[in-house]
């Protein structure tokens, strides 16, 4: 199944955030797998929340991205959000650690 | 190298306060993002794909030990314990906090070091050739003008919005190494007839979308008008730059729209207003600079250079690293290590704080506390006495930074590409690691010779690939990344910008058409050709012929 999660960057400390959604509540968690995912119906309402985080000076940046959604784990279809949400893939002791499981 | 003054130490300081305070404004909202942006790049913060970057200038790619263990202390304390050198003589930190930097930028002014114009559309970090006051070839040592250069380009306040990025590079020897032909302004010393110093002013060079080799400007300026002229230029570039698209903003394509000819008349009727200025630059002014980078107290050469020579005859990696690593001093008795950021299995460019303090610790064991940065992402350790290259030797190979790669396949330029940056379309490091391990025979690279690989993530040519014997571009096609193959580019005193040989390929195969590419070479090669010389002998197609058979 595909669907969209908003992704953005916190704003003190720069480092990739997702939007997860509880009722009224609104957290920027740094876990693609706990984000929130939205239709195309949801999209909109999902935007008008990180332009809120926006104005309360949390994130920067925000914006949709797609998802692949199988065995219930969260996967970005572009290797763009992919390396976002997993951190850089270069081979060598340098490399940081993932962020979440790939 | 050039100590600051007080005048020096109270700018930067008042320049940090400035930028605590803006990012305390923006961190309570009184400033938003589009009021913060241009402030944070002003102080060399970039918001990237994972994280906040930050880019500290090394002016000339001049390192003094010290500096090199606060950059350490400042990886560990502040990043994740690494900083990648670029390909502009710079480092960066790829894991700040926004909340940080401040605290970051005040460590580094205590050992005068900055990121000020280290982005933005202002002059940038002033470059030159990494071998500067050492190389066997220089006509003159290079650093005093780079230090006037930018004491001039720090926040002058005509060129502080210019219509775009502006890259200066300055080389002082016969061979060119830093790349001049590919920088805004580029920039030679030479001597004339009279033995007296002047430069040869390049201009319009640059790669990214539209790769321009420079052309001659000035074929020699005298030394008093060094920064006279330079104004004249600017305020020519400013003044009739684009501003109104950012593929177009270069002062390559002022200098190609107008004409070298027309462009060089403005810069000459401006020039002529400006000439007898307080610019002009007095001798007093250049010998208070020059007093700066004095000769280091060399010692007379050490005449039992026994260990050497037995390890060169029996010790075939030493040999190797001797005849690749260490080049030329100008004083007798001493040479120039190359240090390559080159590694099996590790990032190019990267550089981790216990290797930056073993570093700094040998530089002042085996030197004078001096280390430069090369444009090409390695470092140097400029002044080794012979007799003491086996000892330094055993010890870079502990480190795992004596690897003999200076020059060769294995020696890639890349840049960040999108495992970092947020402009790139595609990887760079990753498929720069594919191809050293496909390369990882040491004499293999060696039989092959002299060959640049450069790979750039996007068409901003950060790795400067247009310039590579071989270039590689990473593209995005319907979102898959592939790789194009240019060949025949150089960035030295025979620049040329590199061909695009046919379609891009997945990056699964690149290393197989590098392959392909060196072994059309081998069959190709005379004698002990280098590549650039026989792909120019033969052309493209046998290479073609490999890649896309």
């Amino acid at each position: 199944m595909t669907a969209s999660v908003i992704t953005a960057s916190s704003l003190a400390l720069g480092h990739v955030v997702y939007l997860r959604q509880e009722g009224e509540c609104c957290r920027w968690l740094s876990d693609i797998q706990a984000a929130t995912l939205f239709g195309d119906n949801d999209l909109e309402a999902a935007m008008v929340s990180a332009a809120a985080a926006v104005a309360a000076n949390e994130i920067v940046d925000p914006y949709a991205i797609a998802v692949d959604v199988r065995g219930g784990r969260i996967e970005p279809l572009s290797l763009r959000e992919r390396i976002r949400a997993h951190g850089p893939t270069v081979a060598g002791d340098s490399a940081p650690a993932p962020r979440s499981a790939a | 190298m050039y100590r600051y003054d007080e005048f020096d130490h109270r700018l930067l300081s008042q320049r940090i306060g400035q930028f605590r305070d803006q990012v305390a404004r923006r961190l309570s909202g009184q400033l938003d993002e589009d009021a913060f942006r241009p402030l944070r790049l002003r102080n060399g913060v970039y918001l990237q794909l994972n994280a906040y970057m930050l880019r500290v200038n090394i002016p000339y790619g001049l390192l003094s030990s010290r500096q090199l263990r606060r950059l350490a202390d400042i990886a560990e304390r502040y990043d994740r314990g690494y900083g990648h050198f670029s390909t502009r003589q710079n480092i960066q930190f790829n894991w700040p906090r926004l909340v940080d930097i401040p605290d970051m930028l005040a460590e580094l002014a205590e050992v005068e070091m900055h990121a000020m114009q280290s982005s933005g559309n202002c002059i940038r970090n002033i470059t030159a050739d990494h071998l500067a006051g050492i190389a066997a070839d220089e006509v003159a040592d290079p650093r005093p003008y780079c230090e006037i250069i930018r004491q001039w380009s720090t926040l002058h306040p005509e060129f502080s919005f210019l219509p775009r990025k502006f890259k200066i590079a300055v080389s002082g020897a016969a061979r060119d190494r830093a790349a001049v032909h590919v920088h805004d302004i580029g920039i030679r010393i030479r001597r004339n007839e009279a033995g007296e110093i002047g430069f040869h002013i390049l201009v319009g060079g640059g790669l990214g979308r539209t790769p321009v080799i420079g052309k001659t400007l000035r074929e020699f300026l005298p030394e008093a008008d060094l920064l006279s002229y330079l104004e004249a230029v600017l305020r020519v570039y400013n003044r009739y730059g684009r501003r109104d698209n950012k593929y177009k903003a270069r002062i390559k394509i002022l200098v190609n729209d107008l004409g070298i000819g027309a462009f060089a008349a403005l810069v000459e009727e401006e020039w002529q207003r400006l000439r007898h200025s307080a610019l002009r630059l007095g001798p007093a002014d250049i010998e208070r600079m020059k007093a700066h980078f004095p000769r280091p107290d060399y010692l007379p050469p050490v005449n039992d250079t026994s260990e050497y020579e037995a390890l060169r005859r029996d010790d075939p990696a030493f040999d190797r690293w001797a005849e690749n690593a260490v080049f030329s001093h100008r004083q007798p008795g001493y040479g120039i290590v190359m240090v390559s950021l080159k590694r099996s299995g590790r990032p190019t460019g990267d550089m981790r704080a216990d290797e930056m303090r073993a570093l700094a610790r040998l530089a002042e064991e085996y030197g004078f506390g001096e280390i430069r940065v090369t444009h090409r992402q390695n470092l140097v350790l400029p002044d080794v006495p012979l007799h003491r290259l086996p000892s330094l030797w055993r010890e870079l190979t502990a480190l795992d930074l004596a690897m003999p790669n200076h020059g060769l396949l294995s020696d890639i330029i890349a840049c960040p590409g999108m495992d970092y940056c947020a402009l790139a379309t595609a990887r760079s490091i990753p498929v720069a690691q594919a191809i050293a391990e496909r390369f990882d025979d040491l004499d293999y690279l060696h039989d092959i010779g002299d060959l640049s690989l450069n790979i750039s993530g996007c068409i901003n040519s950060c790795a400067h690939h247009n310039v590579a014997n071989i270039g590689i571009l990473g593209v995005d096609k319907r979102g898959q990344e592939v790789y194009q193959i240019t060949l025949g580019g150089s960035s030295g005193d025979d620049a040329a910008i590199g061909k695009r040989i046919g379609p891009a390929l997945p990056a699964e195969d690149v290393p197989a058409a590098i392959e392909g590419i060196v072994e059309a070479f081998l069959a190709e090669r005379e004698g002990d050709e280098r590549f650039i010389d026989t792909y120019r002998r033969v052309g493209d197609q046998p290479f073609k012929e490999r890649v896309y058979a």
